[in-house]
């Protein structure tokens, strides 16, 4: 539906977009991930012709965006935006929302009943008359939302929706995001720096970094096969490292692997003498006691607990097993077995844990 | 002392009783004034929407040179003015000089560069989230003018307000474009300037009260604007 080809974009001397390249399909939830300052922002903008791009080309529905002087208005009309910063206009709430109806012509009746549908359906039915500045922060960013969706917009951009937001107001934000994108088939690009409203909402993550995206897939596949170390780190993967396959077994997708002075076996299809960098998730670490038997199928690494923090209910542990793993211990297990700074265990994990993102 | 406070019970008198000068003076400025105000705003607003939405060369200096005219001297206006409205000027044909017309064109010059620079100042101060919010939202380009217009109203009637003000207090220009003549070109500020000069005190404080009323009046209406 929107091809968005080697766009760049300038400004003055300062390069955020740098060759961008993605596919948003039709009716489907694309996630702009990245933290803050990397062009997400900007690609949205371009996205919905508030910007234009320095080189490079977008491609709607087999148009090209940019290809006259001004985007056609009938073009526009096909997509609307909600920005990070809550912005009503100075008119009471039913009015704020039938502003796009009324550019478009619709009758009073029409314009009645959809902006009352549009009230129900993000809880504000009877606050139509009230002065939208009156509003708090949440109940304003969903009149935004409604009113950037009542006139069925084909695309609906979200620049960061949530980002000053409470935990409540984000969590009914994402509700209203669900819903238009299944009820009414609204394709749906967002930008977030929160990976797991990315990893709740979406169908594709794309993550973006220094201005062009790193990794386009799944959610599940972006946290389980980061693309490259950048993007491990970013989706909160502490255990990123280099190192050399050493041997590869005869299946041929098995081999080992090492890093510094430690050796794992690992499941890969880079070739013996490869330099790589690798990932394990911390979830998918076991922390046993120091005296724990070699376990079949699994790594088993001994090691030192150099530090130990909390992270709501669950604790990290960094152990120092030749190169220092971040390992998760739930609350239960800490408590249990006494794990503390200076104590020796072991981590077991298996070969598939493993990650080899790429060749360096 | 005392003639001052005979002055104003004087004063109090022709106003309560609706002296036919003080009614005749009072009904002309503020003809002449509200016309002088409409004209202006009818140039200054659109011009001050074309200015403050479109990118040209020399715009930021335009805007400076609207902002330094805020403090025009109205005697350079009534100077000017004179020039081009007398007989040998380049608008004499119109025998303007030394009529109401002629006083409200001079005010009009006056509050040129105020209501557009403040028709500046409103659309500009929008937030930008609003721009890209009505841009967003399909607007063409009349329906964002008009839009971006509506959520700048009360900043803009501001303006125009404070045009007014500007317009009905100014002696210098009105003096010298209408000359003062009782009966055509006299307002209050004129009349309280000549009326003093001769010594009828009363009729200038009367005049001076009903100017103060307006003027209160007007800062009223503007601070409930700006509240808005």
């Amino acid at each position: 539906m929107i091809e968005i080809d080697n766009i760049h974009k300038n400004f003055e001397a300062n390069n955020v977009l740098k060759g961008v390249y993605a596919n948003i399909k039709m009716g489907e939830i694309f996630t702009i991930i990245g933290p803050s300052g990397q062009g997400k922002s900007t690609l949205l903008r371009i996205l919905n012709t508030l910007e234009t791009p320095s080189s490079g080309k977008i491609f709607f529905d087999g148009n090209d965006l940019f290809s006259g002087k001004k985007t056609p208005v009938d073009v526009r009309r096909r997509m609307s935006m909600v920005f990070q910063k809550t912005a009503v206009f100075d008119m009471n709430v039913f009015d704020n929302i039938a502003i796009g109806l009324k550019y478009r012509g619709f009758s009073k009746t029409d314009i009645s009943e959809t902006v009352n549908r549009a009230l129900d359906e993000i809880g504000l039915s009877g606050y139509g008359g009230r002065s939208a500045g009156t509003l708090s922060g949440g109940e304003m960013q969903r009149v935004a939302l409604a009113r950037a969706i009542v006139s069925k917009p084909d695309v609906l951009y979200l620049d960061e929706p949530t980002a000053s937001l409470d935990p409540v107001n984000t969590e009914k934000i994402e509700e209203l995001i669900l819903h238009y994108n299944r009820e009414y088939g609204t394709t749906i690009v967002m930008s977030t720096h929160d990976m797991l409203q990315g990893q709740r909402l979406s169908d594709r993550i794309g993550v973006m970094m220094d201005g062009r995206f790193l990794q386009i897939a799944a959610p599940d596949e972006i946290f389980s096969r980061p693309g490259n170390e950048n993007v491990a780190r970013f989706i909160g993967i502490n255990n990123v490292f280099y190192g050399t396959i050493k041997e590869k077994y005869s299946d041929g997708v098995h081999g080992t692997l090492k890093s510094g002075n430690v050796v794992i076996i690992v499941k890969t299809n880079y070739k013996f003498g490869d330099r790589v960098t690798f990932c394990i998730r911390p979830e998918e670490i076991t922390v046993h006691d120091h005296r724990a038997e070699p376990i079949k199928g699994r790594n088993m690494l001994p090691g030192k607990i150099v530090s130990i923090h909390r992270q709501g209910r669950m604790m990290y542990a960094d152990i120092d097993a030749g190169i220092t793993i971040s390992a998760m211990v739930t609350w239960e297990q800490y408590e249990g077995s006494g794990f503390e700074e200076g104590n020796n265990v072991m981590l077991s994990f298996k070969p598939r844990s493993v990650f080899v993102m790429e060749k360096v | 002392m005392n003639y001052i406070i005979e002055g104003i019970y004087q004063a109090f008198v022709l106003i309560i009783t609706l002296n036919p000068e003080v009614v005749d003076i009072t009904i002309r400025t503020l003809t002449i004034t509200l016309g002088a105000t409409l004209i202006a705003s009818v140039l200054c607003i659109p011009l001050g929407i074309y200015i403050a939405f479109n990118e040209f060369y020399g715009r930021k200096t335009l805007i400076s040179v609207i902002q330094t005219l805020y403090a025009l001297p109205t005697v350079v206006v009534g100077l000017v003015m004179y020039m081009i409205l007398s007989n040998n000027g380049p608008l004499g044909f119109l025998d303007l000089l030394f009529t109401s017309t002629g006083v409200m064109l001079g005010q009009v010059v006056l509050i040129l560069p105020i209501i557009t620079g403040l028709t500046i100042s409103a659309l500009s101060n929008l937030d930008s989230t609003i721009r890209d919010t009505i841009v967003s939202l399909g607007a063409t380009t009349g329906q964002f003018f008009t839009s971006m217009v509506l959520e700048a109203r009360f900043a803009i009637m501001s303006a125009v307000i404070m045009g007014f003000s500007r317009a009905i207090s100014e002696v210098g220009a009105a003096i010298m474009i209408g000359g003062n003549i009782k009966g055509h070109t006299r307002i209050l500020t004129t009349a309280i300037t000549l009326e003093t000069n001769i010594g009828n005190f009363s009729l200038s404080v009367a005049l001076g009260i009903i100017l103060l009323l307006i003027a209160l009046t007007v800062t009223m209406i503007v601070s409930r604007f700006q509240q808005s």
